[in-house]
């Protein structure tokens, strides 16, 4: 492992420390420091803190929140909640899915300019459906119109 | 003469996606440009970020004060600032076409708000705010002059009840845990709201974080905790943020910490970030995912009361319910029950959804009829189409029907009907929603959000939507009916958790009210609702056809032929029923049946 | 104590006891399949559900602590619906190819099938599809024959304090696995394979030598250690088909990897069938009569004694020998010889 990462782990291992904090939030602050969840930085945590490493990948595969891959510089949430459902969201996401070229269980795009994903509910039933790109909302969504406004990132 | 303005404008999740930011920016900019702080208008002019007022339909929402007179804007955007601040503030002459109309107040005046009351007009970033309108008085009340006991007993004989699914009354929980002999004990706010379709909680933590934390010191102080746990979903990020601030005021002003309000009582409140999974609302899971462990609960008994975080007797309420604890405490026991129905007191906050005009937060008080809610609340159904069936409860509730439209909602009433309060999502469904479809998608959720410790739960929700799928797919038998109902039943009654013995609520629930439904499905190979596109045929009707070939574009399989400007014509045996064409359609040309 | 009624019987149980526990006092049968009285209860498999007066649905018997007139009904056509529906469930997400299976019968779920007379299963459905296969050379996974009964985890982390497999993912997909489905890598103490109900783990050296039918057990204890476990030897004609424990012993049934696997030196073939002498610096070792052999060795020993007397000679013994091999040894030479010079390699 590069120093400098290792820098960075002994870092979070030393916050966690003075925090007490448990696996759930040492996973979220590696999630945030690299982007998404990396095999060797949790070896090296299950190393360093005496905890089995099947511990710490069995909360990492329970929770939705962390990924195990690089996920794409644009990140399209679509709300799967059931008013998002009962005015369309499944079409939105088939014709992202579409327009993206993911095939299969693929949820990030080839370029890596795009990961696809769907949240639960974002609790902002009242302008459904609701996709969410970065952190940026869009309401009253139909496929056509979030295509359009999807081409935004491509540039 | 010196004026006093404030806008508001709503800055609540639905808010900020409709474009409240842009829109404060744009009369911040307004203002500076045409000097109102200095010119005409004397007295200072505030910018407010206030949080959820409840129409989120009409947003963004802005309230334009002056005096002690209000007009609320609808629909506003960052081009209606500059006329808006031009004949309105400075000219004095409101804009009547863009002002709220007469609906607008029918959805407010049939409510009840004991916790929505202060959203929209108090900034949630401001303790002063909180404390202005007579914020931290309950629990400075409670420390100062009534014993832990004294307190349980408010609770007790107000009737308040569990907020967040079962309803069970609040004060009894709270005694059970006090009743433990233990060295620590911890309180737990329940923020992760998972519900599809539900967002009361996350727009009370963002409109109003004090209150939650005020119910949570009396809470703490009622029960003997010295350390508290707000569990929130880490996709509330304003919602955590604005907690954040709330919690860093708190302390400052030494309503946390050590010695609160001068009092002996200590009490130190941390954030727990949720990672993502629906179960961790179920009690025994989330404290499972507090200890940094996989979400996955565990048998009651031991309930948390007296074995909950690492063993201590834990007190988890949800924020809803400790946001009722203040008023509580302030106006008394007796003024709580006299709002609401017999079993059930209080109000209850509900957001309200789906296929209706006004869609929004809504607090009605408990035993309202369902008819008044979607009716004179709701305004009805949208688009004039007719009304179906109401969900409430989320995945864990079941889908009313017509025929029990004038049921009271509270915890009985919904439960005689097989469905449950849960959180307090309602969303209603019209002519054009599927029931099987509905099934099916709660059924898809529920298997997805399964932590797999038990067996009814992991493998049975994965079967019921397997037969649910096949039905909606055309490919139902006859025998599927019975073995939906047998094993939704057993799914129900032998599951470990609230997950799995709720999972099939929407499963009974449709099968008892929309059996015919079914049928159509089973027998005829009908969608009745057209929506299961695999039961679906679509044409192109020759009369509306222009020939415009947008169909023909969107068809990823090739199965519409035409030329430009003639009629084109679906080939049913390529054609796989996506219904690419009929969004496509401009001209309604393309139907399906 | 705390007295209680399970079936119109009354029972009493100590404080802390479970329902299951207060159950099986009363010798009343209870289906299980996650639990193991020596580990932590789990309340995962549902099969052990009870009707208590009171409560409004079934609880686990196995997780629910015993309280003073509690009253229990173990049995009811409710019940029975239940947990048949449970198996059948399990049943539906399962290969059932019992007549190829190494763990037929000594196998829960197929115990569970015949009981509630399942031919077959009214849900047919989706079923796991694992076809990893593991390098080591001691733990058989079929991933397939899992009913996620979590024992195999539990042992590892509450006995065995070592954490080497856990759950991964959640709902259907569930499984278990050594961390990001990497190799095990562990002391291959099998205890997971021990207490596994169905086929999922077993040992590599069992395989071919037959399951149940001409197995010969043979009790015995273990001669590695001086905890001197309980053994079971399963023998298939001169050869030990697998090694299992009892848990009726003060081992209650764990083992390690010594004792549960370190057995097939006993018919290997590198073993010795004839003494060896080197008669000559240097040369190679040559077979030769015992008399020979033992006549050399006692000239030898003695020799060595008389000149520098009994301290100048120590004796190592192998753990491969048996306990009565091992005494004969020391006594050699603690009596024989007059030296406590004597150890061996699990020490005495």
């Amino acid at each position: 492992m590069e120093k400098e990462k290792e820098e960075i782990l002994e870092g979070i291992y030393k916050a966690a420390q003075a925090n007490g904090d448990n696996i759930i939030s040492i996973l979220q602050e590696l999630q945030h420091q690299f982007g998404y969840v990396q095999k060797d930085s949790v070896e090296w945590f299950a190393r360093k803190s005496n905890i089995p490493e099947a511990k710490f990948y069995g909360v990492l595969t329970f929770y939705s929140q962390f990924h195990m891959s690089p996920r794409g510089k644009n990140i399209v949430t679509v709300c799967s909640g059931t008013v998002c459902h009962v005015k369309g969201s499944a079409r939105i996401i088939s014709k992202l899915r579409e327009d993206l070229k993911l095939k299969g269980n693929e949820v990030t795009t080839k370029d890596g300019l795009f990961t696809l994903e769907n949240v639960n509910c974002v609790g902002a039933c009242s302008i459904a459906p609701v996709v969410i790109v970065n952190e940026k909302v869009y309401g009253k969504m139909s496929p056509d119109k979030m295509l359009k406004n999807l081409k935004a990132y491509k540039e | 003469m010196s004026r006093k303005i404030t806008v508001n404008v709503c800055m609540g999740t639905g808010g900020i996606a409709a474009g409240g930011s842009t829109v404060m920016e744009a009369f911040r900019q307004e203002f500076a440009e045409v000097g109102v702080d200095n010119a005409r208008v004397v007295e200072k002019c505030r910018l407010h970020k206030v949080g959820c007022r409840g129409f989120c339909a009409r947003d963004v929402l802005v309230d334009i004060a002056i005096d002690d007179q209000s007009w609320t804007y609808q629909y506003v955007d960052e081009k209606m600032v500059k006329r808006l601040v031009a004949e309105h503030i400075l000219d004095n002459k409101p804009v009547e076409q863009w002002l709220v109309g007469d609906d607008y107040h029918t959805f407010h005046d049939n409510q009840e708000k004991i916790i929505l009351g202060v959203l929209g007009h108090i900034d949630p970033e401001s303790i002063d705010e909180y404390i202005g309108i007579g914020g931290y008085k309950a629990a400075e009340k409670v420390l100062a002059t009534m014993t832990p006991q004294d307190t349980i007993e408010e609770i007790k004989r107000s009737g308040l009840r569990g907020r967040g699914g079962a309803g069970f009354p609040t004060g009894l929980k709270w005694s059970f845990c006090a009743a433990n002999q233990a060295d620590r004990r911890y309180i737990i706010c329940n923020a992760d709201e998972g519900d599809p379709g539900a967002f009361m909680d996350r727009s009370v933590i963002e409109g109003n974080p004090h209150a939650v934390i005020e119910g949570m010191i009396i809470g703490a102080y009622a029960i003997g905790a010295d350390t508290g746990y707000i569990y929130i979903r880490a996709e509330y990020p304003l919602a955590v943020q604005r907690l954040k601030i709330a919690l860093a005021a708190a302390k400052e002003r030494g309503f946390l910490g050590k010695g609160i309000c001068g009092s002996s009582f200590d009490l130190d409140l941390k954030i727990k970030l949720g990672a993502g999974a629906f179960v961790c609302g179920e009690e025994t899971a989330l404290i499972a995912s507090i200890e940094g462990e996989r979400g996955m609960p565990r048998a009651k008994p031991p309930f948390p009361a007296n074995k909950g975080l690492w063993g201590k007797p834990t007190i988890i309420n949800n924020v809803e319910t400790l946001a009722n604890i203040p008023p509580i405490i302030n106006r008394g026991a007796e003024w709580f029950t006299s709002i609401g129905s017999e079993k059930s007191k209080g109000t209850k906050v509900i957001a309200l959804t789906g296929k209706i005009r006004n869609t929004g937060l809504i607090e009605i008080p408990m035993g309202m009829p369902l008819k008044k809610i979607i009716y004179d609340i709701g305004g009805g159904i949208e688009g004039d189409r007719l009304f179906k069936a109401v969900q409430t409860g989320g995945p864990s509730g079941g889908c009313i029907p017509q025929q029990h439209i004038d049921l009271p909602v509270d915890y009985e009433g919904l439960k005689s009907v097989g469905s449950m309060m849960g959180s307090g999502g309602m969303v209603v469904l019209d002519e054009t929603d599927c029931m099987v479809n509905i099934a099916k998608f709660f059924l898809t959720f529920t298997q997805e959000e399964s932590c797999g410790k038990c067996v009814p739960c992991r493998i049975g929700t994965k079967r019921l939507l397997e037969i649910l799928t096949r039905i909606t797919e055309g490919e139902g038998k006859p025998s599927d009916l019975d073995l939906l109902q047998e094993l939704a039943e057993d799914v129900r009654d032998a599951s470990l958790c609230g997950l799995g013995m709720s999972a099939p609520n929407p499963v009974l629930s449709t099968l008892k009210y929309f059996r015919h439904e079914y049928e159509a499905h089973i027998f005829q190979k009908k969608c009745p609702a057209k929506v299961c596109s695999k039961l679906l045929t679509f044409y192109i009707r020759p009369d509306h056809c222009v020939g415009c070939g947008a169909c023909k574009k969107a068809c990823a399989v090739k199965a519409i032929s035409g030329e430009l400007k003639q009629v084109h014509q679906v080939d049913q045996a390529l054609c796989i029923k996506c219904g690419s064409c009929f969004d496509a359609c401009k001209f309604n040309a393309v139907i399906k049946e | 104590m705390i007295s209680l009624t399970i079936d119109n019987q009354p029972v009493e149980v100590e404080a802390g006891a479970t329902v299951l526990e207060a159950a099986r006092k009363l010798r009343i049968d209870i289906p299980t399949l996650c639990h193991d009285s020596r580990l932590k209860p789990h309340g995962a498999c549902r099969l052990c559900i009870v009707e208590i007066a009171g409560m409004p649905k079934p609880v686990t018997s196995c997780t629910t602590p015993a309280t003073e007139k509690m009253v229990v009904t173990t049995q009811s056509a409710h019940l029975n619906r239940l947990r048949k529906t449970t198996v059948e469930l399990l049943l539906s997400d399962h290969p059932n190819d019992c007549m190829i299976c190494i763990g037929s019968g000594d196998c829960k779920l197929q115990e569970l099938a015949y009981r509630f007379n399942l031919r077959g299963s009214r849900f047919r459905g989706k079923m796991r599809a694992h076809d990893r296969i593991d390098e080591n050379p001691f733990v058989q996974r079929d991933q397939n024959k899992c009913v996620l009964c979590g024992l195999c985890v539990r042992v590892c982390e509450e006995i065995q304090g070592v954490g080497a497999i856990g759950y991964a993912n959640r709902g259907f997909e569930s499984k278990i696995t050594p961390p990001f489905e990497k190799e095990l890598s562990c002391e291959f103490c099998g205890q997971c394979i021990a207490v596994c109900p169905t086929g999922a783990l077993s040992g590599k050296l069992w395989v071919g030598y037959p399951r149940q039918q001409g197995l010969e057990k043979t009790e015995t204890t273990c001669s590695y250690c001086g905890c001197g476990c309980n053994l079971t030897l399963h023998t298939y004609g001169k050869s030990i088909a697998k090694v299992t424990s009892r848990q009726d012993n003060h081992n209650r049934g764990w083992l390690c990897v010594k004792g549960r696997f370190g057995y097939e030196f006993v018919t290997s073939n590198e073993r010795l069938t004839t003494p060896l002498i080197r008669r000559q610096k240097g040369g190679s070792l040559e077979p030769a009569s015992w008399e020979e052999a033992l006549d050399l060795v006692a000239s030898r020993l003695l020799d060595i004694k008389s000149k520098h007397g009994p301290d100048a000679v120590g004796g190592l013994a192998s753990a491969r020998c048996t306990n009565e091999e091992g005494y004969l040894f020391q006594k050699m030479f603690r009596a024989g010889i007059g030296t406590n010079n004597v150890d061996h390699c699990a020490r005495y």
